[in-house]
């Protein structure tokens, strides 16, 4: 017997599998962009045909990290900046997992920048959700590495002197092969996006625009939004790098500037992610290793066998 | 001493296949039925600058580096000779001769290449006057010049080896089977040439005027030479480990290539990631997942572990990490090998945070602390480290293949299986209760995997809730805590009551004085209690390898039974003085220290010099390189 069942069961879920009993309730503020995630998670995930025993959520600080208190499936809340890498040997663990990581603009691409760049260079297969609210949320209101030039904030009294990082530009330098942006108010592309991200075999960045209406009255995110998708001004082709890094480049120059447009950047389907690349060296077991420990007729090489070259 | 034993050493450059050439004729050594011991110095640096292997090999058991030794071979180092390097590595060509010769012993031999060092540099060195007053036996012999002449110029280290095999009276059969087993084609026969002309040209050339001999040895069972290295690496092979992330640092390097190389072929799987705190947080992820995983580094990149570590307790995720020491603060001495992370791996991570820690004191131990570190840590669910440092992680040593004669136990410990969680406890949502304080043992609240049946859960780095959700609860976090709190006095009690003693004990039972010390410095220490027994004191040594939890009872009773104790550490702040008197709350009075933090460790002599001062009060300095701390009071 498999010692992981409820991966690929194939029952019907019920969407209100996702939420866990009375409690916890979100202790987000009214009106927090962070709702719009968990709503649009909720729904992408049955619809992907997931049960919630074989989904692990793995998220940071802020938040945004709070996501997965919220969300009944496996979940692992780790440290500021830190999920990537817990996400990434999870998968690699037990490839069977469906793993989904989230977290912060400050915790994704500040603190964690490092490991942003590297899971994304990597092309680990799994989803990567970024609230990007422009600042940081929990510890009240500091400037986050998202937030526009000239953004002031009790940390930043005079106003931010940075130029704000550009995550779709960097994630797709990076090397994920997939990339979109989408926002809370916009629930409906923010499913079909996630939906879409899961089922991507390989890296999925999505900046997702939450709202902070607690630290960041100012914030951009209210004015209505552009689908790059829908809009006939729009024209590139999302399998096509160079026409997604200038759609990128052109979005980001005037995000700040009141024109939000969201959709999809970046689509490479024929990139093998980081678990076929080394599956191709020899580097990856074909049974998970998890699996490995409650199978009685798996064979465990003795180190002793090695010792024949020492002696 | 010198009768009963050879201790080799082979200098040159960093890049001259030092170690490599060494590697096999410590084998060589050992296969002739001796026991054998190494001890490699090198500088950060990857070619050029002075770098020496010593081998000490006697009939008797070797625990540590000799004090001084008795055969030296030195080549030149060919790349300070490259006038174009020589702004880069200064005039070092003869250093291989001039930096080795105040440790050589009287009546040593001295074989140099002719080839490399010049008669100016030689006369420079007083080398004549000097043999005669030491009644060294020199032997310059044009090694570059043969081995060129039979194939290249690299090769001069077989001729070394040959020249030293004449020397010695040695049999070259073992040098032969190893060199045909290393090589092939060409590179052999070259190499096979080089070594027997230089053994024929010495035995022609030269009268066995000196009394250097190797001993004759015998094994009755086969003999394997590995490192600490290897043992931590084949202990967690033996015991289930098949997930390593890593980045590399020296000396942790060894570990973390050690099984990078090897997890391929038995499905494991490893990753050298970008920086240590994605390693150990990599490491999390696969024991969160389900792998039995480790990761490890030096100081330096442990500091940056310091997060993952406490992700690990807080969520009660198993976790083997090690910490292999050299010399701090900061980058310190790369590839030197110090004992002063102590504090730094017991204390770091915030909060009222705990770990169990070992620190083996020889290769042996090296592999039992690492696969009872696997054990206990998925037992336990807690993070267990294993703190070592360069000198364990280097030096190689003949350990008799029965040793490692045992099953392997891929034993996931306290992880439960879908049956047994469909029995759990849940709450009314359906979810499993993961950190149950009500129904726990010893502290230890079974786990489910991601992907079980019934098992969904939330861990979390924040305090939390039987399920898992994050918690202020005044009475849930005093449960919780208390919880976590019990499982390093569960694990003290099995360590003294259902195992051996990790503990090693040496010299007298019922001795007057004590020498107490832990880590690498075990060796040394040991056989200098030996020596001091056999010159008429009554000593007993300890090594302590339970950093924690402390092993409280059985440190009192050794204190307790000597009159006076010397800690032997390697490190300047005492730390492990400090850690015994922290855990124990007494014996200040009782205590001296013996500290040494030069970058070299101790030598047998040293510490037996230390205890005649520092005990024995004999009116004397001692060795500069070593200070001595007083008893508190003093
Ligand atoms: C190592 C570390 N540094 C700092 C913090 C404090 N901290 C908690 S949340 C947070 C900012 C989170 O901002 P962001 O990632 O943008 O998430 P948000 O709260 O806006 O969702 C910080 C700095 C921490 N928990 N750990
Ligand atoms: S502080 Fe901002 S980000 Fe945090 S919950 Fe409130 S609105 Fe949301």
């Amino acid at each position: 017997m498999s010692a992981f069942n409820a991966i690929g069961d194939e029952r019907e879920i019920d969407r209100d599998e996702y939420t866990p009993g009375v409690e916890p309730q979100p202790t987000w503020c009214p009106g927090c962009g962070d709702f719009g995630v968990l709503k649009a998670l909720k729904q992408a995930l049955p619809e992907v045909g997931k049960t919630p025993e074989e989904v692990l959520t793995v998220t940071g600080i802020g938040c945004s990290g709070k996501l997965n208190s919220y969300l009944d499936t496996y979940g692992f809340h780790t440290i500021h900046g830190r999920a990537l890498p817990v996400a990434r040997a999870a998968k690699l663990a037990n490839p069977d997992l469906e793993v989904v990581a989230a977290g912060g603009d400050g915790d994704g691409y500040g603190i964690g920048g490092n490991h942003f760049i590297h899971s994304a260079r990597e092309n680990h297969d799994m989803t990567y959700i970024v609230f990007n609210n422009e600042i940081f949320g929990l510890t009240k209101g500091q400037t986050s590495p998202t937030s526009p030039k000239g953004h002031k904030s009790k940390t930043q009294p005079s106003g931010s002197a940075k130029t704000p990082l550009r995550p779709l530009s960097m994630s797709l330098n990076a090397g994920a092969s997939y990339v979109a942006r989408t926002a809370a108010v916009n629930p409906n592309q923010a499913k079909e996006i996630i939906k879409e991200a899961i089922e991507h075999d390989g890296f999925a960045h999505i900046d997702f625009l939450t709202q902070c209406p607690t630290w960041n009255k100012d914030a951009r995110q209210y004015v209505p939004y552009v689908d790059v998708q829908e809009s006939d001004d729009y024209d590139f082709d999302v399998h096509d790098r160079a026409e997604a890094a200038e759609m990128m480049r052109e979005t980001e120059d005037v995000l700040n500037e009141g024109t939000v447009l969201t959709g999809r950047y970046y689509i490479d389907d024929d990139r093998p992610s980081y678990t076929q690349e080394k599956k191709a060296v020899g580097e990856l077991p074909d049974q998970p290793l998890a699996e490995r420990y409650f199978d009685d007729d798996a064979e465990w090489e003795r180190s002793y066998d090695l010792l024949e070259r020492h002696k | 001493m010198s009768d009963d034993e050879l201790i080799w050493r082979i200098a040159g450059g960093s890049g001259d296949g030092i170690d490599s050439t060494s590697q096999n004729f410590a084998k060589a050594l050992m296969r002739s039925g001796l026991n054998v011991f190494t001890h490699r110095h090198y500088p950060s640096r990857i070619r050029g600058g002075h770098t020496y292997v010593e081998i000490r090999a006697a009939e008797h058991e070797v625990q540590s580096r000799g004090d001084g030794y008795n055969f030296l071979l030195a080549l030149g180092d060919s790349f300070a000779r490259n006038p174009q390097e020589e702004a880069y590595y200064g005039n070092e060509e003869i250093k291989p001769l001039s930096e080795n010769l105040d440790e050589l012993r009287e009546g040593g031999v001295i074989i140099y290449d002719e080839g490399l060092v010049s008669e100016d540099d030689v006369e420079a060195l007083n080398l004549d006057e000097r043999a005669e007053e030491n009644d060294w036996h020199v032997f310059p012999l044009d090694l570059r010049g043969l081995a060129k002449e039979h194939g290249r110029e690299v090769m001069r280290n077989t001729a070394g080896v040959g020249a030293t095999a004449a020397l010695l009276d040695m049999d070259l059969e073992h040098i032969e089977d190893l060199m045909e087993d290393a090589m092939s084609g060409d590179v052999l026969e070259a190499n096979l040439d080089i070594l027997h002309e230089a053994y024929e040209d010495v035995n022609e050339e030269y009268e066995f005027e000196h009394d250097l001999r190797v001993p004759t040895g015998e094994h009755d069972t086969e003999q394997a030479l590995l490192s600490g290295s290897n043992a931590i690496a084949y202990g967690a092979i033996d015991a289930g480990c098949r997930f390593i992330a890593g980045y590399p640092m020296t000396p942790w390097t060894d570990v973390f290539t050690i099984l990078s190389q090897n997890f391929p072929d038995m499905g494991g799987i490893s990753e050298q990631v970008e920086d240590e705190i994605a390693a150990a947080a990599l490491a999390v992820g696969a024991s969160h997942a389900g792998v039995k995983a480790m990761s490890g580094s030096s100081g330096g990149g442990f500091a940056l572990m310091s997060e993952p570590l406490g992700l690990a307790e807080m969520t009660e995720t198993p976790l083997v990490l090690v910490e292999s020491m050299r010399a701090g603060p900061s980058t310190g001495m790369p590839t030197k090998p110090e004992q002063a992370d102590l504090e730094h791996v017991l204390y770091t991570s915030q909060g009222d945070s705990q770990r169990v820690v070992f620190a083996p004191g020889n290769i042996e131990e090296a592999y039992e602390q690492t696969r009872l570190a696997f054990d206990l840590a998925w037992d336990y669910q807690i993070p267990v480290m294993l703190i070592y440092d360069q000198k364990l992680s280097g030096e190689n040593k003949n350990v008799d293949i029965e040793f490692f004669d045992r099953e392997p136990s891929p034993d996931l410990g306290s992880t439960l299986t879908e049956e047994e969680l469909k029995e759990a406890a849940h709450d009314n949502s359906g979810k499993f209760k993961r950190f149950n304080y009500e129904t726990a043992e010893d502290g230890v609240a079974p786990r489910s995997l991601p992907g079980q049946k019934n098992g969904r859960y939330l861990a979390t780095g924040n305090e939390h809730s039987p399920v898992g959700h994050i918690s202020e609860d005044p009475d849930n976090r005093v449960a919780q805590m208390d919880r976590r709190l019990e499982k390093l006095e569960a694990i003290r009690t099995e360590l003294d009551e259902e195992r051996d003693s990790t503990q090693t004990y040496f010299g007298e039972e019922d001795a007057e004085y004590g020498i107490i010390t832990w880590g690498s410095s075990q060796g040394a220490v040991e056989e200098a209690v030996d020596r001091l027994n056999a010159d008429g004191h009554s000593v007993r040594g300890l090594s302590v390898s339970d950093m924690m939890p402390f092993p409280e009872q059985e440190v009192t009773e050794f204190l307790e039974s000597v009159d006076e104790a010397m800690v032997v550490e390697m490190n300047a702040s005492a730390q492990f003085r400090g850690l015994l008197q922290k855990e124990l709350g007494r014996f200040g009075e009782k205590l001296t220290s013996l500290l040494k933090y030069n970058g070299n460790p101790f030598e047998p002599a040293e510490v037996v010099e230390g205890y005649e001062v520092n005990v024995a009060e004999e009116e004397r300095e001692p060795t500069a390189q070593v200070r001595i701390e007083p008893a508190a009071g003093d």
